[in-house]
């Protein structure tokens, strides 16, 4: 609408000032030190479901947040209004809250010498002028492949081109700001396939920082249908203990879980699984996992963290070995190790590919479960226990016999990591977290 | 005129140089060609949060949010855009964009705004407000001190109040005009123990439409607390839950996460329009065993998921979906409803004004039945006894649903014996309430904690049920 051309790399400077002016309010309010993020975003949303337009929806969001000290005692607050009063106010509430939050030793911004001194150009910033009637052309196409790849796809859940663009700044009273804008887009599609009286439903999708760079429209409808359709017949198998292999699509959620096992704010909470297992071999000796902030385009590319310091590549598991947590300033004072850089989370990582293709780890294999679907949030991360309702294929003889559902997997995550035999050459790459399938030697299958 | 009109106006219009008189010169803005139906939905939220951990305040927050929504309906289509700035011209640009969906047809005249009547459900003051800094502050820390000395095993506890003073008006073309103030808070208490190198959790609150005074009486903050702790020791001792179809009793309360997955996502009014849902095309057959009547009732005074009036101006009601196992009736927003040639059943609900809404649950319960619970756990062999349930999720297309046990124990010769560890459980909504084959006479509505999520949107929902017997569902423990 009226300001679109704020976001993007021109506007930047004046989000940047509008970080130093709260952080000059915070300062003119009485706190001590003060960090301050301010946001600008703005998106389109079509979705299309047979063959008709269903929804057009035009997002703009704008907001800022902060969080100021009195010394060692913290509050903060958030708003989505931008007038001078607005900035008034937010800081003033912020005041109240830690003028009545406790003293925390811990507590506090970065030292100044460990901000970010340079922010390199990760090439996220690239919009996609795309009009709401082409968006619809492109979601329609997607469509109409997916209907047209099978004659069971009887209907549809919905298809979506999304495309996005905002504009970031972060900025401390240590005299760290940054800012960069970017872009991500995506088109999703869902189908229903329904024969003899079962209906199943699957998806597909991409998402990408370049429009251009998304996969054809009609190959990701018509990825959509084949799973949709491969996974009519679906049942439950008997209760088994079989090696499982984890599609990549729901690798990367393995290794999420094992990213929030070692995070500083779990470790120091005693609710991890993993705390006190720094340097002990977790995983077997030829998987590594490591942290890489600056690949160009990457979905979770970033030149500072959320503390404002410099991100930088690094393993968190070498060799089998467990040799860094995930740390931010805060965590790493309670827990007495310096920052990680980690502040926000993982910036892109990565597990070691194998060589062996999907077909290749299922002959691997030979029998159990290869799981493409999970469902329910099942995992104690204080014993790493882990039970999740689960579908996909059964395989024997190394191939795929029949669609599997109504199953439940289980096991702990700390055997689970243990026992990967390996993992596949079929990375998944829409994800923050790189890796191919992996296979797992045992775990509980429950069923019939 | 609804005696809330005034100060929600005052509130959300009056800073913008705006009155209740302007709304249908707004309105105008959307009534374009083609425009079937089309409403504006003004919103200002304040929340807060304050949280303990190591038994010191670390942290509290506020978050003010406040825009309008604007949406313009062509047959099924639907535009959508919202602004932060309620004034006049970014009105103009979001109604612009949004009716750009209908290209030619009829124009819709602007019905003059008339108020909905409604009964409202829970007070109107900010609970922000209704306690000082001091005390919340004080509140956290007595907690968190007197729970430390229930046990000497306990390694952590975190402590967390949230609070939100919502005011909400939507105005639509069909001359619905409603204003809301909606109040809602949470207390929460998550206990980790230790004990001979073994841990684990538990956590219990509670909360609701209401102020915090709420978590004062009768000491609940204090029996929160208590909960949590007892649910983590009885975890310590747990045992590896077993593998396969077993015979499962379902607690009171909670557990009604069963319902809202196995049958209440189903029922939703969107779904079935669509022929998605694999309770599509079958009101007035059996979908259930006859012991089961279920509901959704957004009339509940001060209940978690309750409203006095929807997210499209509608008054909510109870909506019987299913009785004695027969499918009744669908959940419905406006939408579904005009095009399903039905009546809106007040379930139009949307997480905030940069949101659409859709058909939503509100409190979703199951009605009581005739069984002493004891009995009910009396007539199973072996099987699961589930005390407490985590989190769910369904797809109701095949109609799979899970839900975890964060407190469960086996049942062995009729009687309640070990516990096991958290489990996930997996079944098929119609499927396994064909199987509820006892249904206790303790009908237990939750604590107030539940948060239900679809297409990317939360709102605050509430379950219940008594106590129950479904003859097999899946347990995936690894035991044998």
């Amino acid at each position: 609408m009226s300001d679109v051309e704020e976001i993007g790399p021109q506007g930047l400077g004046e989000l940047k000032d509008k970080v130093a002016r709260i952080i000059e309010e915070a300062k003119r309010q009485g706190a001590t030190a003060s960090e301050v993020s301010v946001s600008l975003e703005q998106g389109l949303s079509t979705t299309v479901r047979q063959r008709e337009i269903e929804t057009v929806e035009f997002n703009r969001d704008q907001g800022f947040g902060i969080t100021l000290y009195l010394g060692q005692r913290k509050g903060s607050a958030s708003t989505s209004g931008s007038s001078e009063e607005d900035i008034r106010q937010t800081v003033a509430a912020a005041l109240a809250i830690a003028r009545h939050a406790s003293e925390d030793a811990f507590a506090g911004l970065a030292d100044a010498s460990l901000m970010a001194r340079e922010q390199p150009d990760l090439d996220l910033y690239h919009p996609w002028a795309i009009s709401p009637e082409q968006a619809i052309e492109l979601a329609l196409a997607c469509e109409a492949a997916a209907f047209e790849a099978d004659p069971r796809i009887r209907n549809a859940d919905g298809t979506s081109l999304n495309t996005h663009s905002g504009s970031r700044a972060y900025g401390n009273s240590n005299g760290f700001i940054g800012a960069y804008s970017s872009t991500r887009h995506s088109l999703s599609c869902v189908m229903i396939a329904e024969d003899q009286g079962q209906m199943q439903r699957d998806y597909f999708y991409d998402v990408s920082r370049l429009g251009d760079a998304l996969m054809a429209p009609s190959a990701i409808g018509q990825r959509a249908a084949q799973r949709a359709v491969s996974r009519l017949g679906a049942r439950p198998v008997p209760t088994c203990e079989v090696p499982v292999l984890f599609s990549a699509e729901l690798a990367t959620g393995l290794f999420g879980h094992f990213l929030a096992a070692i995070s500083g704010g779990n470790l120091y909470r005693n609710s991890s699984f993993l705390e006190g297992a720094l340097e002990q071999v977790l995983f077997p000796e030829w998987l590594s996992l490591d942290e890489r902030p600056h690949l160009p385009r990457g979905l979770a590319s970033a030149a500072y963290d959320g503390d404002g310091l410099a991100t930088y590549a690094k393993p968190f598991v070498d060799k089998g070995r467990l040799c860094s947590y995930v740390l931010s300033t805060y965590s790493g004072r309670k827990l007495g190790m310096p920052s990680t850089a980690n502040a926000g989370g993982v910036h892109n990582l990565f597990a070691t590919p194998g060589s062996e293709d999907q077909a290749a780890l299922l002959r691997r294999m030979g029998r159990g479960l290869y799981v493409t679907e999970l469902m329910g949030q099942g995992l104690n991360l204080v014993t790493g226990d882990y039970s999740r309702g689960a579908g996909g294929y059964w395989v024997e003889n190394g191939e795929i016999q029949f669609p599997v559902q109504e199953v439940t997997i289980a096991g702990n995550l700390r055997d689970m990591f243990r026992q990967i035999v390996a993992i596949g050459s079929d990375v998944e790459t829409r994800s923050s977290i790189h890796t191919g399938s992996v296979l797992i030697e045992r775990m509980t299958v429950a069923g019939s | 005129m609804s005696e809330l009109l005034l100060p929600v106006a005052e509130r959300l219009l009056a800073p913008a140089g705006l009155g209740l008189d302007d709304l249908p010169g707004l309105l105008g803005e959307l009534a374009g060609p083609g425009i079937d139906a089309a409403d504006l939905y003004f919103q200002d939220q304040v929340t807060e949060s304050w949280v303990l951990e190591d038994g010191i305040v670390k942290e509290g927050s506020f978050h003010l949010d406040r825009g309008v929504g604007v949406r313009a309906l062509a047959g099924e289509k639907t535009g959508f855009a919202y602004t932060n700035a309620i004034g006049r011209e970014p009105l103009r640009q979001a109604a612009q964009a949004a009716r750009s969906i209908a290209r030619a047809g009829q124009t819709a005249r602007v019905q003059t705004p008339a108020d909905v009547a409604f009964a409202p459900l829970y007070g109107a003051q900010n609970p922000l407000e209704g306690m000082s800094r001091e005390d919340k502050v004080a509140l956290l820390k007595r907690i968190d001190q007197a729970t430390r000395a229930l046990d000497p095993r306990i390694k952590q506890v975190t402590v967390s109040l949230a609070g939100v003073w919502d005011h909400v008006l939507v105005v639509a073309l069909d001359g619905g005009l409603a204003a809301d103030i909606r109040p809602l808070v949470r207390f929460n208490v998550s206990v980790i123990v230790e004990q001979n190198g073994r841990r684990e959790r538990g956590s219990q609150g509670g909360g609701g439409r209401t102020g915090y005074a709420f978590f004062l009486d009768d000491d609940r903050a204090m029996g929160y607390a208590r909960e949590a702790l007892r649910q983590a020791l009885v975890n310590l001792e747990a045992v590896a839950a077993p593998a396969g179809t077993l015979p499962v009793v379902l607690g009171s309360g909670w557990s009604g996460v069963l319902l809202h997955e196995a049958v209440g996502h189903g029922l939703e009014g969107d779904f079935n329009r669509k022929g998605s849902s694999a309770y599509s095309g079958r009101i007035g057959q059996s979908v259930a065993s006859p012991l089961c009547t279920i509901v959704d009732d957004g009339t509940l005074a001060d209940r978690r998921g309750s409203l006095s009036v929807d997210d499209e101006g509608t008054a909510t009601q109870c909506t019987t979906l299913i009785e004695s196992g027969v499918l009744k009736g669908y959940m419905q927003d406006k939408l579904n409803a005009r095009l399903m040639g039905v009546r809106p059943t007040g379930n139009g609900r949307r997480e905030s004004y940069a949101h659409l809404p859709m058909p939503r649950m509100t409190n979703t319960y199951m009605l009581a039945g005739q069984s002493d619970p004891a009995e009910i756990i009396a007539s199973v062999k072996k099987g699961i006894y589930c005390a407490s349930l985590g989190g769910g999720q369904v797809d109701i297309t095949s109609g799979k649903f899970v839900f975890s046990t964060s407190e469960a124990y086996l049942i062995e010769d009729g009687r309640i014996t070990a516990p096991v560890k958290g489990a996930t459980l997996i079944g098929n909504g119609p499927e396994v309430m064909t199987r509820v084959s006892m249904v206790g006479n303790d009908l237990a509505l939750d604590s107030g904690v539940g948060t239900c999520g679809k297409d990317g949107q939360s709102v605050p929902v509430g379950v219940g049920q008594p106590t129950l017997k479904l003859d097999a569902i899946t347990v995936g423990g690894t035991g044998a």
